[in-house]
């Protein structure tokens, strides 16, 4: 495999990682608030909030690579990406620095309040939103070169349905996926009423998921067919997404096998992210950055190969101490220990 | 024409986050190595009051990590957003070392997110003390790292220029280019010596008010007073090989601190001053032949003038007082951390007397305005390069007119962000002060407290 292919690969298994770790922590914020204003929280927020407490740190972490490691394997995306996002991503900064040091000031510091509660939901929405936004561009069309000064489309982003699709695709999937998670997590605890609220919540939010990903597909059959018609090619890639995903719906309406459940949906979104990510080869951004002809000098892109095997050697056996101790210690999510 | 110019607001918008950032960044560099110490001299000597300071320490800790994590995340995103063609020249020679950062980041998140939710989960206690590890080797090894990302923009090295292009390109040779060494041994002395200070005039003001729990805050202050003492002078003798790299490789950089505008042997050591109009140095106080031996630890050596450097690539002169204020601040720092030891041995004298308790309160905030100053230095210095010899900051900065809205937007976030977390940290310790907590959590230690 050529250097460019396993570059993205890995960041493209990074992105997915945080789309996984980032939908969980989201979707818990926006259920926390809701489950305040439907007064429920007593049920559910403890669960909550023992799964968040020792992770949150972890999942910023996982962005933060992501994009630095795009800048070092693909040096033209720092300029391109960097000159056109300045604004939408300058939001989501704010919007994580918000959510991730509320966090703390209210966890540590002080009380819960229904400010912050509310804070905490929204920013949990609007940053997968504004993030959401480096991927329509992708798609081509909305920025331009001229003079060496890259702009933004503001205009042609706002009223384009592909934008508009992804965004809501962004926000529906992360609910999906942090209820059946927490689902999961309850039944681990063995809460069954926490269990109860958050399997309905998993139920509910699988029906917008799925017609949003298909409104998704037709507004890129529009905007960008040579992308979409690669879609339509690895189609049995698609498939399987699909049968994850009727796996995990099974799982979650007879009410058994939470873990497997999970599993599944992982599987479906990770089968749905790689087959958009391999329909959208050989472009980072359609058509100023061309994944081969963009990719970093040799030497460096074996030094960064090198780099990450050396530090997932370090990272995986962390991460399995984490899940461990937190994830999968019945006794801790609980909250006897 | 526009009002404003994107060069100026992007460097202003990077110089607020790096400044808003460095404060945290120095504690988060810092303060796990006192939580470490504190809990391993508790567990050693079996004294609660030790594991109670690791656990506060670690407590506070949480809510500067948060910060930390946050602004971190906003200047590595602000990089690419504001230096777009600087973080793609980058990208293709030392994206490795910003990469091994995040990896390094990535260690100290996870153990310290198991740190802070294991007090009491293992039986033997060192095995919880031992997750301090991890998380003092990740704060320090990320310092390194980013550390040498810095270095190379003041000295780059590790590739060779064609036709406007990088070639041969060898990242290891990049990472550690010629003033890494001395850069990191710098910072990382100058952060434990920060935090140390920082933590001694928190024990300090404690003392002063004498609230109770004395024999606690007595023990915090020895801890962090002789960790300053110690720290501040390896950060000297990393301040004093800076220098000597500066004459050698940079000399403009030195030149400009100490307004030493003609190269001649016997150089003098400028201390603070003012320029007048005919840019001659007034008020000053001036040490004979010192500046050749700050440079090359000979009295009558030479020592470059800032006239041998084209004057479009001058760094400003307003950095003298930046070099001047660091260095004070640092041998202040020295002093008092040595009269503090040296009252502690005299057993006739209190060493926690009203005058040293004071001066101590003054080494937290001073300590940290030298972390500022020293950064401004070095920053400032290398104007208007951003990558010396390379590419100055005009060809990197961003285009994007919008820029300006974004530094109100950023200096918004700031300021929210630094209120609360003063709030936040006041009602945490206060709500919840030591001597309360030692009569909750170890009744027995409060009889010896009350001296």
């Amino acid at each position: 495999m050529s250097y460019e292919v396993i570059g993205i690969t890995v960041l493209w298994l990074f992105l997915y990682g945080y789309v996984i770790v980032a939908s969980i922590d989201f979707g818990a914020g926006f259920f926390a608030y809701y489950a305040k204003v439907t007064k429920r929280d007593h049920i559910t927020n403890k669960l909550i909030s023992r799964y968040l407490s020792p992770v949150w740190e972890v999942t910023n972490v996982f962005l933060v690579f992501f994009f630095v490691g795009i800048v070092g394997f693909f040096p033209s995306a720092a300029y391109y990406y960097g000159s056109a996002l300045l604004v939408p991503a300058s939001f989501a900064i704010v919007l994580i620095a918000i959510r991730g040091s509320f966090y703390a000031f209210e966890n540590y510091g002080s009380k819960q309040s229904n400010v912050y509660l509310f804070l905490y939901g929204a920013t949990g929405l609007f940053i997968p939103a504004s993030l959401s936004v480096a991927l329509t561009i992708s798609e081509g069309g909305f920025i331009t070169e001229e003079n060496g000064v890259v702009s933004l489309k503001y205009f042609e982003l706002f009223t384009s349905p592909l934008a508009w699709s992804i965004v809501a695709l962004a926000v529906v999937a992360i609910l999906f996926i942090s209820a059946s998670f927490l689902t999961y997590y309850a039944s681990r605890a063995n809460d069954k009423p926490a269990l109860q609220v958050v399997r309905k919540w998993a139920l509910f939010w699988a029906t917008p998921t799925i017609i949003m990903a298909l409104t998704t597909m037709i507004a890129l059959s529009q905007r960008n067919e040579r992308h979409y018609q690669n879609m339509l090619d690895l189609w049995w890639i698609f498939s399987l997404s699909m049968g994850f995903f009727i796996i995990a719906m099974g799982l979650l309406y007879i009410g058994r096998n939470y873990g497997t459940a999970f599993i599944a949906i992982m599987l479906q979104f990770f089968f749905a992210f790689f087959g958009y990510g391999m329909a959208q080869y050989p472009y980072l951004l359609d058509p100023f950055i061309h994944i081969e002809q963009s990719v970093t000098n040799e030497s460096m892109a074996i030094a960064l190969i090198a780099a990450f095997i050396g530090g997932l050697l370090l990272l995986i056996p962390s991460l399995i101490l984490l899940m461990r101790l937190f994830l999968f210690d019945a006794d801790y999510a609980k909250g006897k220990k | 024409m526009e009002f404003f110019d994107t060069v100026t607001v992007s460097r202003a918008i990077t110089a607020m986050t790096l400044i808003f950032h460095i404060i945290f960044a120095t504690l988060g560099v810092g303060v796990p190595l006192y939580i470490s110490i504190a809990e391993f001299i508790g567990i050693r000597k079996k004294d609660k009051h030790y594991e109670l300071l690791a656990k506060r320490w670690a407590r506070g800790f949480v809510i500067t990590v948060a910060i930390g994590v946050v602004t971190g995340t906003a200047i590595a995103l602000q990089l690419s957003l504001v230096w777009p063609n600087f973080m793609q020249m980058a990208g293709n020679v030392i994206a490795l070392p910003l990469f091994m950062e995040v990896f390094a980041f990535f260690f100290e998140a996870i153990f310290l997110g198991i740190y802070l939710y294991t007090w009491d989960r293992f039986k033997n206690k060192y095995t919880h003390w031992l997750l301090t590890l991890p998380v003092v080797l990740g704060a320090g090894i990320s310092a390194v790292f980013i550390t040498t990302v810095n270095s190379f923009m003041n000295s780059p090295d590790g590739f060779t220029m064609e036709n406007g292009e990088f070639v041969a390109v060898n990242p290891i040779e990049a990472m550690l280019n010629p003033s890494a060494p001395v850069r990191i041994f710098h910072v990382l002395g100058g952060s434990y010596v920060t935090v140390a200070a920082i933590l001694a005039t928190i024990a300090a003001i404690a003392l002063l008010r004498k609230k109770g729990a004395a024999a606690y805050h007595k023990k915090a202050l020895k801890i962090t007073v002789v960790s300053m003492f110690i720290f501040s002078i390896l950060t000297a003798v990393g301040g004093d090989l800076s220098a000597k790299y500066l004459a050698n490789h940079q000399p403009e950089k030195l030149a400009a601190a100490e307004w030493h505008f003609e190269t001649e042997e016997s150089a003098d050591l400028v201390l603070f001053g003012w320029l007048n109009e005919d840019n001659e140095v007034v008020g000053e106080i001036r040490l004979p032949g010192f500046l050749s031996f700050l440079a090359h630890g000979n009295f009558t050596a030479e020592v470059i003038g800032l006239e041998e450097t084209p004057e479009g690539e001058r760094p400003p002169l307003i950095v003298h007082y930046f070099f001047d204020l660091m260095v004070s601040i640092g041998m202040f720092l020295t002093g008092i951390s040595f009269l503090y030891l040296v009252v502690s041995k005299i057993k006739r004298w209190d060493v926690h007397n009203k005058f040293m308790l004071w001066l101590l309160v003054l080494t937290g905030p001073l300590a940290m305005l030298a972390i500022e100053f020293g950064w401004l230095y070095a920053e400032l210095g290398r104007q208007p390069w951003i990558v010396r010899g390379y590419m100055t900051v005009d060809e990197a900065a961003t285009s994007s007119p919008y820029i300006v809205h974004m530094f109100f937007l950023f200096l918004a976030l700031y300021i929210v962000l630094g209120t609360l977390f003063v709030i936040t940290l006041r009602k945490l310790f206060k709500d919840n002060p030591v001597e309360v907590e030692l009569e909750k959590h170890y009744p027995e230690l409060n009889k010896g407290d009350e001296s």
